[in-house]
């Protein structure tokens, strides 16, 4: 996997020439910072628990916007052909687009740091539990492109991504949190309920670092970034 | 250089490439003819590793391209037939990011980007956004990169499509020059420029080989005889009567004849004879006014309509 780095580059570097991108992240700033109104009130505990809370739901919709030309554009324009004749296996390249989006990720998180600053100047704040807040951010982020990357890899059409990987994170992340709150759950669906994603972020954003939380977003991030390179070596055997 | 056995694709129930066999030697420019939907492209994706192929197998320099595809891609150029390139990079930046997935020294890499730019006359645009380059510009950028790495086989599909004259005949020149240092396989469905560029042409129609050998091997092997043109002023029932009689006159078919204006006849000869001078003399002799007379060699075009047509004709039966 030595050429990811160079192809991870090419792909950070793209979306800065991509009005959709900065468009995505003009959108997630401005609402994640309508919901850190609620955490910067007098009176309120200097912590980021609400914007962390509502980010996770934004980037339902936002990460998909973000990953859905990952693959599906290298299939639409052809470029994949050329890609793949360089001597680069798969796996760079599913890795290297990976870490890509990911890095875009990261930019896009890293203005609301901003938030933090002003929390720690007017009041007494929990800077550990900020920090585990971004831990558990940047690993629902990764989980988040994983599954863009995925569904961009099926299908030469952005829109096509985009909504499939909104639905599947929709399914994944809104509905269990709807669920939750639902009185009449059964025992057997509380317990799915709360596999899901929000309720595993949840002890992130308390300021909790559960070894537990930490291995379900990685091996799940690392599970659908396998089956990614899957689907890209049948096209060989299409 | 490059050797195929029995190469087959089958898409689904399709069967895009039937065995396939044949070799280019080090050094040669072979031509893959062929129309469209022949199974050009599909066999050369298999043979630059982007597509598995069902059986058969081939080797590039050596390698195998299923058990060494890595090696195989390293020591090849390959232009894909949509000149596929990221639009929103800018040439130099384009090649350069072309260069570091292959492992290029950084030192290297800039040399040889200065020389393939230079090779590809794309000195006054190195610096634009690829997107904002026309078709022809594209095609000398996806060119570049193939030879970026100065690889030992270059394989170019389609490589003057859509480019005006000029450019067709400067990208064909740049093609002979690579023969020699490089092993050369480009597809194409235009005629001439297989005649122009290639030391040998390989005609694939429905997925199989119909023939193959240098152009002239071709011309010969289906006996193509030449014709010779005759234009004169007379009326053209009895010119094609009269030129019937001609000794060593096999057919005559009028291509364009208004009355008693002037008429083209096209006469085919019996093997062996050259009925120019017959034919003149008698057309001078009736009073025609005599235009032109001109003796037409036979085209690969002929042979590759011939090919091909059977191949169709074939498929249907």
């Amino acid at each position: 996997m030595t050429r990811a780095p160079t192809i991870a580059k090419r792909e950070l570097t793209s979306y800065f020439y991509s009005p959709i991108a900065y468009v995505a992240l003009a959108l997630f700033l401005l609402a994640s910072g309508v919901a850190f109104w609620d955490d910067f009130q007098p009176g309120a505990p200097a912590e980021m628990r609400h914007m962390f809370q509502w980010m996770v739901l934004l980037l339902v919709f936002i990460v998909p916007v973000l990953s859905m030309g990952l693959m599906s554009q290298e299939w639409a324009t052809g470029t994949i052909e050329s890609l793949l004749t360089a001597p680069v296996n798969e796996s760079d390249v599913i890795v290297g687009k990976f870490f890509g989006a990911f890095c875009f990720f990261a930019v896009l998180l890293a203005p609301t740091l901003l938030y933090a600053v002003l929390l720690s100047i007017y009041g007494h704040t929990d800077k550990g539990a900020i920090a585990s807040g971004y831990l558990g951010i940047l690993l629902v982020g990764a989980l988040f492109n994983a599954v863009g990357l995925f569904c961009s890899s099926l299908t030469r059409s952005q829109v096509v991504a985009a909504v499939a990987s909104a639905a599947v994170l929709f399914i994944g992340t809104i509905v269990p949190w709807w669920a939750a709150g639902q009185a009449t759950l059964g025992s057997f669906w509380r317990a799915v309920v709360d596999q899901c994603v929000l309720r595993r972020y949840e002890d992130f954003s308390k300021g909790v670092v559960d070894s537990g939380n930490v291995v379900f977003f990685v091996a799940t991030t690392v599970v659908i970034l396998f089956l990614t390179t899957k689907v890209l070596e049948m096209r060989r055997w299409a | 250089m490059i050797s195929v056995r029995e190469l087959s694709k089958i898409y689904g129930t399709v069967q895009a490439v039937d065995r396939v066999s044949f070799e280019v030697a080090k050094g040669q420019i072979v031509g893959f003819l062929g129309p469209n939907g022949a199974g050009k492209s599909t066999t050369l994706r298999m043979l630059t590793c982007y597509l598995a192929p069902t059986s058969g197998t081939a080797t590039i320099n050596g390698f195998n391209i299923f058990h060494q595809s890595e090696q195989v891609r390293a020591n090849l150029g390959y232009l894909p037939e949509s000149v596929p390139l990221y639009l929103e990079m800018r040439v130099e930046e384009y090649l350069s990011f072309r260069g570091n997935l292959r492992k290029m020294e950084r030192s290297v890499l800039k040399k040889r980007i200065d020389y393939v730019i230079e090779r590809c006359w794309l000195t006054n645009v190195r610096r634009r956004p690829i997107g904002h380059l026309s078709k022809g510009y594209r095609q000398r950028v996806g060119l570049a990169d193939s030879l970026l790495h100065n690889p030992a086989v270059l394989i170019l599909d389609e490589p003057t499509v859509g480019l005006d004259p000029t450019q067709i005949r400067e990208t064909r020149k740049l093609i002979k020059d690579l023969g020699g240092d490089h092993t050369l396989l480009l597809s194409t469905h235009i005629l001439p420029e297989v005649e122009a560029v290639c030391d040998r042409a390989i005609i694939i129609a429905g997925g199989r080989i119909v023939a193959q050998g240098t152009p002239d091997e071709l011309r010969a092997s289906r006996r193509l005889t030449s014709r010779v043109l005759i234009e004169c002023r007379g009326p053209a029932k009895e010119v094609e009567m009269a030129l019937a009689r001609v000794s060593g006159v096999a057919r005559v078919e009028i291509i364009n004849g208004h009355g008693d204006s002037t008429c083209l006849a096209a006469l085919r000869a019996k093997e062996g004879c050259d009925v120019r001078e017959e034919a003149a003399r008698t057309v001078i002799q009736k009073g025609w006014p005599l235009r032109e007379v001109r003796l037409e060699h036979a085209t690969l075009e002929e042979f590759f309509v011939q090919v091909t047509a059977g191949q169709a004709m074939g498929k249907t039966e």
